[in-house]
């Protein structure tokens, strides 16, 4: 059997600071995990190693959405294709948007709710408008895995649902860090807690509670 | 009392102690040096100048316009060089040859290469052309790889992988700086206008050769004309330059200056590199080692007699200098700061100082030095007024911008107390900053006849002796960049963080 990851005793740094020690993690191709953690756990350390070893089969949500900001919402959710096309197309779309990227791009823009804003300066646009471009740029990469760094923490609950179930479908592999506990096992299929550096719980989510995951938010 | 430890009324902190050593050097320095007014009516000759500002006489226009199309077509052919080349080398600006090519590159004043360049090209145009694009391009790699390396790399980082590095490039980190890059690039166009209107001194058709000529014939209106449509012209760049019309502009330029150009003779070329700048007495050597002897006579003269005083004037009239703009700075930047003035308040005087600044210091110091014969005098008083304006304007908009408390006090109290004090490091950033492009300017000035380092050079390439010129060049060069790394030294000592765009 061969899994899309494999951890085995190591050590995650952080800014040369051990956050996460001696962590071994098995992760198989098909599974969709919620990373759940108080602040600081070590989820974006654990989700920034996990990208780094795997960069070329996955899209990633940063946290920090990493926008262009001077760029509209067009060229940025474009970026995701950057390496499917050659230079001189990429420089061409850039300066003069051709029709074929706008019709691919947008009706996924439309179904993150983003349709009118195709053009628009990300500079411009509010928090959970330019988390939903984030998202939008690692759908268009179209790979098999995605990681993603709180993808929703912005959206309200309706809006974030729907992109919840959108990231899902569209990729085969799914590792998410959360903040929403509801809405990590209403979608996901395998809880991993992270607390004190270390795994405290790695189970399937039909065995896990809410309550069951109280003690990783305690101090 | 303070069981006897001893409390110091000035706590001295370094950016004091520094700023009274600096004084004191600067002190004695204005006692050795030679300041003296020697012409016979200064005063006579001072009114007559006022009086011609006051009444400008536009008669001549199509020689002002045609004196100022000449200005703008070098200014932006050296500075779309400057600015292209000056982009290239800032992609690879990580590599030692590069940065290091680019210091001394950027060492050595645009006249010096303008009068290399017309030992072999003559008044061609590319004399002009070079001698701003070559420097222009080493300060703006320099500048341009400062401002690129400001970009966030995490847009970067969430590229897919096998992205090409130059797509990734245009699409993550060259819009980031955008906004950035084009502002420094108008300000070195700014600086451009100046550079050019001062190559006219050297016999370009631009500003500064019909000002020479005008103040030769004492047509003091006709130059105050000449003046105010090239302070207008600065001035009201922001509604000329756009974005847009640069690509005409360049091309106009191009057109204007092609007349000028004749056939250049690579004859020349090859001589002035192969033979001409080969010091003296090993040109002229048989075999062997014979001509050591000579080289050692050929340079105990040129670095004893002329270099050694060239040196010690151009330091002095420097350090007096640089403490005369400091303080000039420190008494004009309450004019353009919000704090101090109303609304038109701060518009006049942005006015006064936007003249101040946009009249290169060479053009101020000649037009002193007519006025009051040849001395250090004109020199520094120039130098003080052109970079006292820059370091108060640069002074002004970071004083208008800091949040002071409610309670505020006003006039002297707010300036002595509250302004001053939290301006103060950053006033020093500024100053420094400067210190090496005063030296080489006041190196420059010696062209005017006082003996600095320029008078030195520029005589030698009278007599035609281009050796020696090339080495004094690369002697002042040298010293410029130890001021540099002096001047980093300070800086850092004084924990000062310099904003990119000062100079």
């Amino acid at each position: 059997m061969s899994f899309a990851f494999e951890i085995i005793s190591a050590n995650l740094r952080y800014r040369d600071v051990d956050v996460l020690s001696d962590i071994s993690l098995f992760i198989n191709a098909g599974e969709h995990i919620a990373l759940l953690g108080k602040s600081g756990a070590g989820k974006s350390t654990l989700l920034n190693h996990l990208y780094q070893r795997q960069r070329a089969h996955t899209a990633m949500v940063p946290q920090d959405v990493a926008l262009v900001e001077a760029l509209s919402v067009f060229h940025n959710v474009y970026m995701g294709q950057l390496n499917q096309h050659r230079t001189i197309y990429n420089l061409l779309n850039l300066f003069w948007p051709q029709k074929a990227e706008i019709e691919k791009i947008h009706p996924l823009l439309e179904e993150l709710e983003l349709g009118d804003s195709l053009f628009t300066c990300t500079g411009e646009l509010s928090g959970g408008q330019k988390q939903r471009v984030a998202i939008a740029r690692a759908l268009f990469q179209k790979n098999h895995m995605l990681l993603g760094d709180e993808p929703i923490s912005a959206l309200d609950n309706v809006l974030a649902r729907k992109v919840m179930k959108i990231l899902h479908q569209q990729h085969d592999t799914v590792i998410l860090a959360m903040h929403d506990v509801e809405m990590a096992l209403c979608f996901a299929d395998r809880i991993i807690g992270i607390k004190d550096g270390a795994i405290a719980i790695d189970r399937p989510a039909e065995n896990v509670t809410a309550d069951d995951l109280m003690f990783l938010y305690e101090s | 009392m303070l069981t006897g430890s001893h409390i110091s009324l000035y706590p001295r902190s370094r950016a004091v102690k520094i700023s009274l050593i600096f004084v004191v050097i600067a002190f004695f320095c204005l006692l050795v040096s030679d300041v003296s007014v020697s012409t016979l009516h200064p005063w006579l000759e001072m009114g007559r100048f006022a009086y011609g500002m006051i009444t400008p006489d536009f008669s001549d226009y199509s020689d002002i316009g045609f004196a100022l199309l000449q200005t703008l077509a070098f200014a932006f052919t050296g500075v779309t060089l400057g600015a292209l080349v000056g982009f290239l080398l800032a992609l690879v600006f990580e590599y030692r040859l590069v940065h290091v090519s680019c210091a001394v590159l950027r060492s050595v004043h645009e006249l010096f290469w303008a009068l290399i360049f017309l030992q072999f090209f003559g008044l061609h145009p590319l004399t002009g052309v070079l001698a701003i694009g070559i420097p222009f391009s080493a300060i703006c790699a320099k500048v341009y790889a400062e401002i690129l390396e400001e970009a966030d790399s995490a847009p970067y980082d969430a590229l897919p992988k096998n992205s090409s590095r130059v797509a990734s490039f245009f699409y993550t980190r060259l819009p980031q700086v955008w906004p950035h890059l084009k502002s420094y690039t108008l300000y070195r166009l700014e600086c451009g206008l100046r550079t050019s209107a001062v190559l006219g001194f050297i016999g370009l058709p631009t500003l500064g050769f019909y000002l020479e000529v005008f103040f030769k014939q004492g047509l003091y209106s006709q130059a105050a004309a000449l003046l105010i449509t090239f302070y207008l012209l600065i001035a009201s760049m922001r509604w000329w330059l756009r974005p847009r019309l640069l690509i005409v502009y360049f091309f106009a330029s191009i057109y204007l200056l092609l007349p000028e150009a004749v056939d250049i003779d690579m004859a020349n070329v090859r001589r002035f590199f192969t033979e001409d700048i080969i010091p003296y007495p090993i040109r002229m050597a048989g075999d062997g080692f014979d001509f050591i002897p000579g080289l050692i006579d050929w340079l105990y003269e040129l670095l004893w007699v002329q270099a050694s005083d060239g040196i010690i004037q151009t330091l002095i009239l420097t350090q007096v200098s640089l403490v005369l703009s400091g303080m000039l700075a420190l008494v004009l930047f309450p004019l353009v700061t919000l704090h101090f003035q109303g609304v038109i308040g701060q518009r006049l005087g942005h006015g006064l100082l936007v003249i101040l600044r946009s009249t290169p210091e060479y053009l101020l110091a000649y037009i002193f030095l007519q006025l009051w014969g040849p001395s250090m005098l004109p020199a520094m008083i120039a130098l003080m007024l052109h970079n006292g304006a820059i370091i108060g304007h640069l002074c002004g908009r970071y004083a208008s911008e800091l949040a002071l408390p409610d309670f505020s006090t006003r006039g002297v109290n707010l300036f002595a107390w509250e302004i001053v004090p939290r301006i103060y490091p950053q006033f020093l950033a500024f100053l420094f900053y400067r210190w090496e492009i005063i030296f080489r300017e006041t190196a420059i000035l010696g062209m005017l006849g006082i003996y600095t380092l320029g008078f030195y050079v520029d005589s030698a390439f009278e007599e035609i002796r281009y050796d020696r010129a090339m080495l004094l060049i690369i002697i002042t060069a040298i010293i410029n960049i130890g001021i540099d790394s002096l001047s980093r030294r300070i800086r850092r000592y004084l924990r000062l963080k310099t904003a990119v765009q000062c100079g």
